[in-house]
């Protein structure tokens, strides 16, 4: 599945190698930003309101039972903020971006476009992937933010609105102030930053390497996709090892 | 030849081979373009023409022999910025996402080689050259016909001011009138500029028409090479059968 995980890093090197030109693109990356923000935000809300939701109702009942009910809020947003939204927000993005960079990049290469860029002494990765890999870099920690904040939201209706759990929007928020901490958050993010780069790169390079005409397009969309996938929650278990030390971090 | 700028560059081909897999495509071609001239190739279909030519631009390197441009390597890194190369893909190989006016400028404005306004004069100058007036500049490529993408690919091409221009199957696809303005293009941009033109084609009328010499590519091997009329002369079999080829309905074979 990963014969070309040297490949792959190949790129990613030669991508970090563009980074210092990268202001000349910011117009480009602009509007990848754009195109990102348009096609994923209300999906992203959804998502998150629902995952919220759903965790408190997972949990809220089982707590409340035991006269717990109190500590739901740091459960909920604990939970959404150093795995769930940084996890879903990637598999949503993966879906949704990175199948269409492959998409875009491999009907490029499908139909000549990328050859003809070389024949104009233009460099396919510094004009193609770098601006993309930036775009998606930024828009998914930002997307967490906000995955976060919708997600909270979500568990605190439920856990108002629930009777079997039937705890109150202060009590919630209250918990959640007093056990969230900001190193949590930075946990997600940096999560969110690692998952976004490989995203950018997988879909970016299963573009540029498809072969086979418009069916090579869809085997191509299709690899970006799981593939991104994949690595994201083998990387999401590596990541929460290394950073199990950040824990101890400063509170709000 | 004469009445050319010395502006081209020669190529020289040496034992070129190249294989796909088990399928051998180019066999050990072994030949020279001359500065200057028109050098048409022509071959029946899948015979590599276009694996060649990607070969003399450096999208693809040879398994073994050389390529020289102007004396450089043409899989070497440098050999882009020391000279001044340009081809006109079988398929035009426009960026969709650009418009027409945005890929002739393409090279000018990514690698910042000149200022915006210039760029905008420029890019009139080359859409005009090939007969295209300022209305298709803010087009995008899906709403064009293919003649016209053809022809907004050439005046790509031509912004570099190349020394050395490929054309793959510049008229395929396109109506006798359109593909003998292109023809005629060709010409007179090679007389203007004289820069060493290579043409591609299996078009009979603009091969004789253009070329200052044609040769003849069948399964990988150089089976002859000359100016037109040597081609025309040519003993062999299968290029006396792809001249002559012509639709042959009972009724006509009839009347002779
Ligand atoms: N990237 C590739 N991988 C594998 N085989 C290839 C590749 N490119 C070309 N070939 C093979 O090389 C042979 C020559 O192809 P090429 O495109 O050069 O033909 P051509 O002479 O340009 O034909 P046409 O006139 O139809 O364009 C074909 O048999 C083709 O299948
Ligand atoms: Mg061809």
């Amino acid at each position: 599945m990963f014969q070309n995980l040297g490949e792959i890093l190949m790129l990613l090197g030669a991508t970090l190698g563009s980074l210092p030109r990268a202001w000349q693109d910011r117009r480009k990356i602009a509007e990848q930003l754009f195109d990102i923000g348009n096609a994923s935000l209300f999906m992203a809300c959804t998502l998150s309101l629902f995952i919220g939701g759903v965790l408190a109702l997972q949990t809220g009942p089982l707590l409340a039972e035991r006269g717990l009910g109190s500590s739901l809020g740091g459960l909920v947003a604990l939970g959404l903020c150093k795995e769930l939204a940084p996890v879903m927000m990637a598999v949503l993005i993966a879906g949704r971006i990175g199948s269409a960079m492959a998409a875009e990049l491999g009907s490029m290469r499908v139909y000549q476009e990328i050859d003809a860029l070389r024949t104009l002494n233009i460099n396919p990765i510094r004009y193609l992937v770098v601006p993309r890999v930036i775009a998606i870099s930024i828009a998914l920690p930002c997307l967490v933010i906000f995955a976060n904040l919708v997600g909270w939201l979500g568990g605190a209706l439920v856990a108002g609105l629930n009777d079997r759990i039937g705890v109150s929007w202060s009590s919630y928020f209250g918990n959640l102030r007093q056990v969230v901490e900001v190193s949590d958050i930075a946990n997600g993010l940096i999560k969110s930053f690692v998952f976004a780069i490989v995203i950018g790169v997988v879909s970016c390079h299963q573009g540029l390497t498809t072969i086979g005409g418009p069916r090579g397009i869809g085997r191509s969309v299709t690899k970006a996709v799981v593939n991104s996938i994949v690595l994201i929650l083998v990387l999401d278990y590596v990541l929460t090892r290394l950073l199990l030390p950040l824990d101890k971090g400063w509170r709000f | 030849m004469t009445s050319r700028p010395p502006n081209g560059i020669p190529v020289s081909i040496r034992s070129l081979r190249k294989s796909f897999g088990q399928q051998p495509v180019l066999k050990g071609l072994e030949f020279e373009i001359r500065s200057g001239e028109i050098f048409v190739l022509m071959g029946p279909s899948g015979s590599g023409k276009s694996v060649f030519l990607r070969h003399l631009i450096g999208l693809e390197s040879p398994d073994s022999g050389e390529i020289r441009i102007g004396g450089e390597l043409a899989t070497s890194e440098g050999v882009g910025d020391r000279f001044r190369l340009a081809m006109v893909f079988q398929s035009g190989g426009l960026l969709n996402s650009l418009s027409v006016a945005e890929n002739v400028g393409l090279m000018l404005s990514e690698l910042r080689l000149k200022p915006p306004a210039e760029i905008d004069r420029i890019v009139a100058d080359r859409l005009a050259l090939v007969k295209l007036g300022p209305e298709v500049a803010d087009k995008y490529p899906n709403e064009l016909s293919g003649g016209m993408r053809k022809r907004v690919a050439i005046a790509r091409a031509l912004v570099a001011d190349p020394q050395l221009i490929l054309f793959d199957e510049p008229t395929s696809e396109l109506d006798p009138l359109v593909a003998l303005t292109i023809g005629r293009e060709i010409l007179n941009l090679n007389r203007r500029t004289g820069a060493t033109t290579v043409v591609v084609t299996h078009d009979r009328d603009l091969a004789f028409g253009i070329a200052d010499r044609i040769a003849f590519l069948l399964e990988g091997n150089i089976i002859a090479l000359g100016s037109p009329a040597e081609i025309r002369a040519a003993q062999h079999p299968l290029i006396q059968e792809f001249l002559a080829a012509d639709f042959q309905t009972p009724e006509s074979a009839a009347m002779g």
